[in-house]
């Protein structure tokens, strides 16, 4: 779940990247976060994970009032989210199956735990037959697909998308989009920012476009018609 | 710290000191270097006040007793000087024995033989717990009725005391500038390794790592570079120790030197290395990556 209202937020060398953005997306929803390059996209993914503090305005995710939450609960908040990269982000000195253990390590779970969530996951998301390999042994979309698996391996209550089919060629793109969808479709909230208009245009998906920093567009039809 | 995050610590750290090996390597060497100069100013300090100590010891005061008073009366006056403040005991010389081994420093005794031991006086040899107050314990044995004269090498204890004060005071600095010295460079090797998994530590955050989880395998790995360096510090000044002890004692003829042997100070020396070795590397590696918490 995430809550914006009226938030603002101004970095220090005097960029406005949010003039007022208001977002409302409730647990179990699927929303496509598009616009242009520069538009503010990033900075609400920022703004959700925690990695940035608005300036004005109030933001809550999945009921941390990121306004007043103490530095000490950002892993609680963290650990609600699974974030999925365009450059996938995986530690190349680890195996698949090692990335993916890595995450739930992270959070204090126990082997007996890893080894019985981790394979389930990467055959949740085709992996199966890659633990052993390293990313550079897999495609770009296998990469993504170990990424998928590190994000969903906690069982976050919500999965961001950072474009995460950047890399990716169309093939892969809509069979990763799909990937999501299935995720989604088992109960985890979905937020996918992308300018991929086809893509987006695919699925009958909310979009909420975002321009100059303000909201242009919030509909549920699906249809990405912003001209990037 | 949970327990069974503990294995997942030392094995991160074990391995990321393998897989950074060049830097680890460099690591070490610095600690060693800054432990062997640190320990040998030492060593050499406390040398140096075990020398003086030992001439301290050897510098008495010589306290006359009035030819006026008999040998029973002069002898206890003993206690009354034993009683003044810093004075570690006195020893009473009659007028024959001084005279006696007046006349034993010469061979030729012939000239000697007219003269009498009343041409002495009783006198007290007089140790000081601590020569800096030679002077005032000079003034107060004027004081004791009976003593008519008191002759003191002052000059020679204001020697000794400018000696250990200046040893004393180079070393502390030297060892104060040494410790900071290697702090630095541990930090910044670590933090060059930091650095490298700068990425590790961004994606160890996102999916919400404790910052003490992200931090251990790093202090780990400062404790473990410490402590490898402290240890070959300890071998390699042991041994350069005595090398240069047996040289000094051994073949040039300073045998006046008393060189303490290592065992004097190897388990102060072998706890202080431990120490600062396993602190400067705890310090180092949790400043190094302290910047990279702050996501």
């Amino acid at each position: 779940m995430v809550q914006m209202k009226d938030v603002f937020k101004t970095y220090e060398n005097g960029t406005k990247a949010l003039k007022g953005v208001n977002i409302d997306i409730k647990d179990g929803e699927f929303a496509f976060l598009v616009g242009p390059s520069g538009s503010g996209k990033s900075t609400v993914i920022k703004l959700i994970t925690g990695e940035i503090a608005a300036t004005d305005g109030k933001v809550e995710v999945n009921g941390f009032d990121l306004n007043s939450m103490k530095f000490s609960q950002m892993p609680k908040l963290r650990r609600s989210l699974g974030v999925i990269f365009q450059d996938f982000r995986l530690i190349e000195d680890k195996t698949v199956f090692e990335n993916v253990a890595f995450a739930m390590r992270v959070v204090g779970a126990t082997n007996k735990e890893i080894k019985k969530r981790v394979p389930y996951v990467l055959e949740l998301v085709g992996l199966e037959r890659s633990v052993k390999c390293y990313p550079r042994e897999l495609s770009g979309g296998e990469q993504q697909r170990a990424a998928v698996a590190r994000a969903l391996v906690n069982n976050p209550r919500m999965i961001i998308a950072d474009e995460p089919t950047g890399n990716l060629d169309p093939a892969r793109s809509l069979e990763l989009m799909m990937l999501l969808e299935k995720i989604n479709e088992l109960g985890t909230t979905m937020l996918v920012v992308t300018h991929e208009k086809e893509l987006v245009n695919r699925f009958s998906k909310r979009v909420i476009a975002i321009d100059g920093g303000r909201i242009i567009s919030d509909g549920m039809d699906g249809y990405y018609s912003y001209e990037t | 710290m949970r327990r069974n995050n503990f294995g997942y610590y030392i094995k991160e750290g074990t391995s990321s000191i393998f897989r950074h090996g060049f830097m680890s390597v460099a690591s070490i060497c610095i600690i060693v270097a800054c432990l062997i100069i640190m320990g040998s100013f030492a060593l050499l300090a406390l040398n140096v006040r075990s020398i003086i100590s030992t001439l301290e010891s050897e510098n008495q005061i010589l306290a006359y007793v009035d030819d006026a008073v008999s040998e029973s009366d002069a002898r206890a006056l003993q206690s009354a000087i034993e009683r003044l403040p810093n004075v570690q005991s006195a020893h009473f010389i009659s007028k024959d024995t001084a005279f006696q081994s007046f006349k034993d420093q010469y061979e030729d005794k012939e000239f000697l033989e007219d003269m009498e031991s009343s041409v002495l006086r009783h006198r007290f040899i007089v140790y000081v717990d601590d020569i800096a107050q030679m002077q005032e314990t000079q003034e107060a044995l004027r004081g004791i009725q009976g003593i008519a004269k008191v002759t003191a090498h002052l000059k020679i204890a204001q020697g000794f005391i400018t000696v250990r004060n200046v040893v004393s005071a180079v070393s502390i600095v030297l060892v104060l500038v040494l410790l900071v010295i290697s702090l630095f460079i541990m930090s910044n090797t670590i933090k060059l390794t930091t650095f490298e998994r700068r990425e590790e530590i961004a994606i160890m955050k996102m999916v919400g790592a404790t910052s003490s989880f992200i931090r251990w395998p790093f202090v780990v790995e400062g404790m473990i570079l410490g402590f490898l360096g402290a240890v070959i510090a300890y071998l390699i000044q042991w041994g350069l120790y005595q090398v240069i002890a047996d040289k000094l004692v051994g073949n040039t003829g300073l045998s006046f030197l008393r060189v303490l042997p290592f065992s004097y100070a190897a388990v102060p020396m072998c706890v202080v290395f431990l120490v600062i070795g396993l602190g400067v590397g705890v310090i180092g590696s949790s400043t190094a990556i302290r910047n990279y918490l702050k996501v």
